[in-house]
């Protein structure tokens, strides 16, 4: 954006918020790739933890998914949301010092909720770990966020909202809603308490939390960062604007009612599962759209693919995308979730979502980004080229391995003789176990390695430097619309 | 076309925007889990589930401490190989006084509901300070300190089902006051061994399925 076209008038934009969440974003995936490459070590030696209480897989794999969920993707997208919302609006950030509050809130509620996990304070609810005291900490970061979001949004210079921000304000609300609901609890101690539900509607209500925890942040709120930055990098407006409304609303509709799908054939009412089957299968249908219309986006600029290292990591993250939204509905189906469920194979599914898609769409929009935030070139575009090569590799080969031992684990369960009788004891299926256990964790720590090179590239690039400051475009003819 | 026309509406206004995605969102919860929430059969205990005692409800808030969840569920699904291999196959009414649900979502090891009465409290002892003394290519973490910390250490058991006691389960003035008491001189490795053998032993034979 050349000084050119900016509007005297007004203001800068806040980018120096944005580069601290990318910064820490940054810091937060090296760690928890980090602690999950070593509770995928204990599952190898179990001796790993040396008698250490907090370095107990129970306690460090909870850590693991916090850190890689809430520290890396929440802070690369409340950066990413930062940065875009004021370009695709024309204004700055409503309230810029509310926006450092909820930088800086975040950071505090996840490096404190971190140790108390390590010390075993936990809610016991998967992805709903922290207790209630964070509860109402990250309720309250949440609404702040909401505020500056939409509040740059009403201040907009730009008549049409654009797509991107209609994912990133599903995000903030629907992850608002469902925290708020799912962590409704009786306290005991400061540190102590029970859910509001119990039992099997205990169960429904979490799924319906923890699935669409996965639609709203891991898969919306990221497509919210696709719908920004890919056509950005790719240089070419966004394929079908119709695709990306119909694929908005349905998939806003119909992710809610997927949740029971964790739940077949448990103690919950049969219409509930069959419901979250019927709709987990058209939530292929917005999935898919929405991933044709990132990849038609940059058909016609293939040929940046070759010189453009981010572009290449976010056509990559579609197509693991693609690959794991088409997973996601088959798993769902019964016949094949009762092989699927409760093994290795929900690991490698989630990875394959996580690795392929979240973190590596972050890396691309990473190294486009932060060369644009301090007005320099990236220091290595040999690295990037390396690191795109190291996260395929470990992704591939993370999600081959977790396969392999999935199938092989909910096929040996089942298996029965010609008399009805188990075929296989649990003990014998477990000690098969290692060898894809060994592999997954070679597979974590190739995808690390090429995290940390990403850290020491883009701090290279940082480092010394101060992020520019940008004002928004003078906008020729008032109201200027579409 | 209309559609277009009535998003522009939407995509136009910041106030329609938040509403619309609020409401969109919120048609699958309120018609699928909401009348879940609020379905009795799935709130009432089976004939003879009963609330933990105060030392199995300390062994289970270790059991979620620990995350023992995270590799065993506790969720026999109503299959031939699963009901051969664990058990009867687990009830919704068996859950009611779990707060929250453990039935967990992977199986590194083996399903627990109905684990109670299989082994011996000595076995689960063993077990529990180092697994591949009974189980050699076990892959479970070893929990030494269970044995070297009181169940009651910070003396909250009774403030634990006074919560409980509001939130409807059947404690009653006596079972909170002597709740110290009951956990005096048991060590977390009692509480957990005392939740393992009550888990899944609701199943009889006066239950429907």
């Amino acid at each position: 954006m050349s000084a050119k076209n900016e509007n005297p008038k007004s203001e800068f934009y806040h980018d120096r918020v944005v580069t601290a969440l990318v910064m820490l974003a940054i810091v937060w995936a090296v760690l928890g790739m980090a602690a999950g490459v070593y509770v995928a070590a204990e599952l190898v030696w179990p001796t790993l933890d040396f008698g250490e209480p907090w370095l107990s897989f129970g306690r460090l794999r909870t850590v693991h998914t916090n850190v890689v969920i809430f520290g890396f993707g929440v802070s690369a997208l409340m950066g990413t949301a930062f940065y875009s919302v004021q370009r695709t609006c024309h204004v700055p950030l409503f309230l810029p010092r509310l926006a450092w509050f909820v930088c800086i809130a975040w950071q505090i509620i996840l490096l404190l909720g971190g140790l108390s996990l390590l010390a075993g304070i936990t809610s016991g609810k998967e992805y709903a770990e922290l207790e209630w005291p964070f509860d109402i900490a990250i309720a309250l970061v949440w609404v702040c966020f909401g505020i500056i979001f939409f509040g740059t949004i009403a201040q907009r210079k730009i008549k049409p909202i654009y797509v991107s921000n209609w994912f990133y304000g599903g995000l903030i609300i629907v992850i608002t809603m469902i925290h708020v609901v799912n962590s409704l609890a009786m306290p005991a101690t400061l540190f102590k308490s029970y859910s509001l539900f119990a039992g099997a509607q205990d169960a429904i209500l979490q799924w319906w939390y923890g699935h669409n925890a996965v639609g709203f942040l891991l898969t919306g709120g990221f497509l919210g960062m696709m719908y920004y930055f890919l056509p950005k990098q790719a240089e070419r407006p966004i394929w079908s604007y119709r695709l990306s409304i119909i694929a908005f609303w349905a998939f806003t509709y119909s992710y809610i009612w997927a949740g029971p799908h964790h739940l077949h054939y448990s103690a919950i009412p049969e219409w509930v599962q069959s419901l979250a089957v019927v709709m987990s299968l058209i939530l292929l249908a917005p999935s898919w759209a929405t991933m044709i219309n990132g990849i038609m986006t940059v058909s016609g600029a293939w040929q940046k693919l070759r010189t453009d290292p981010a572009l290449k990591f976010i056509v990559l993250s579609l197509a693991f995308y693609g690959l794991a939204t088409f997973e996601g509905p088959m798993m769902a189906i019964k016949s094949v979730n009762v092989v699927s469920h409760f093994t290795d194979w929900t690991i490698g599914h989630v990875h394959s979502g996580a690795l392929g898609w979240n973190a590596l769409i972050t890396f691309g929009t990473f190294y486009f980004l932060v060369p644009r935030l301090v007005g320099r070139e990236l220091y290595s575009v040999r690295l990037a080229n390396i690191h795109f090569w190291l996260a395929l590799a470990g992704t591939m080969l993370y999600v081959l391995a977790m396969w392999g031992a999935g199938v092989s684990q909910g096929l040996l369960w089942l298996s029965l003789d010609e008399f009805g009788e188990l075929r296989y004891s649990f003990r014998d299926i477990m000690a098969s176990m290692p060898p894809y256990y060994l592999l997954r964790l070679v597979a974590g720590l190739i995808f690390l390695s090429g995290a940390i090179l990403m850290t020491f590239n883009l701090f290279k690039t940082i480092s010394g430097a101060r992020t520019i400051q940008v004002r928004p475009p003078a906008v020729r003819g008032a109201g200027a619309s579409v | 076309m209309s559609g277009i026309g009535l998003h522009k509406k939407l995509e136009e206004n910041t106030g329609l925007l938040i509403f619309g995605i609020l409401f969109v969102s919120s048609i699958g919860g309120l018609a699928q889990v909401m009348p879940s929430l609020f379905q009795e059969s799935l709130r009432t205990a089976t004939e003879n589930t009963t609330v933990y005692s105060p030392l199995e409800q300390m062994g289970r808030d270790i059991y979620m401490r620990e995350g023992c969840s995270l590799c065993h569920s506790q969720q026999i699904r109503p299959l031939l190989a699963e009901v051969e291999r664990y058990g009867p196959y687990s009830r919704a009414g068996e859950f009611v006084y779990d707060r929250p649900f453990l039935w967990g979502s992977k199986r590194t090891g083996p399903d627990l509901h109905r684990v109670g009465g299989k082994y011996s409290d000595e076995w689960h002892r063993l077990h529990l300070i180092n697994p591949r003394d009974v189980v050699p290519k076990s892959i479970m973490p070893a929990y030494p300190w269970l044995a070297e910390r009181e169940a009651n250490a910070n003396g909250d058991i009774g403030r634990r089902l006074a919560a409980l006691q509001k939130l409807g389960h059947p404690y009653d003035a006596e079972d909170i006051a002597t709740a110290d008491a009951a956990l005096e001189g048991k060590t977390e490795l009692d509480a957990v061994v005392a939740y393992l053998q009550k888990l899944g032993t609701a199943y009889g034979p006066g239950d429907k399925p």
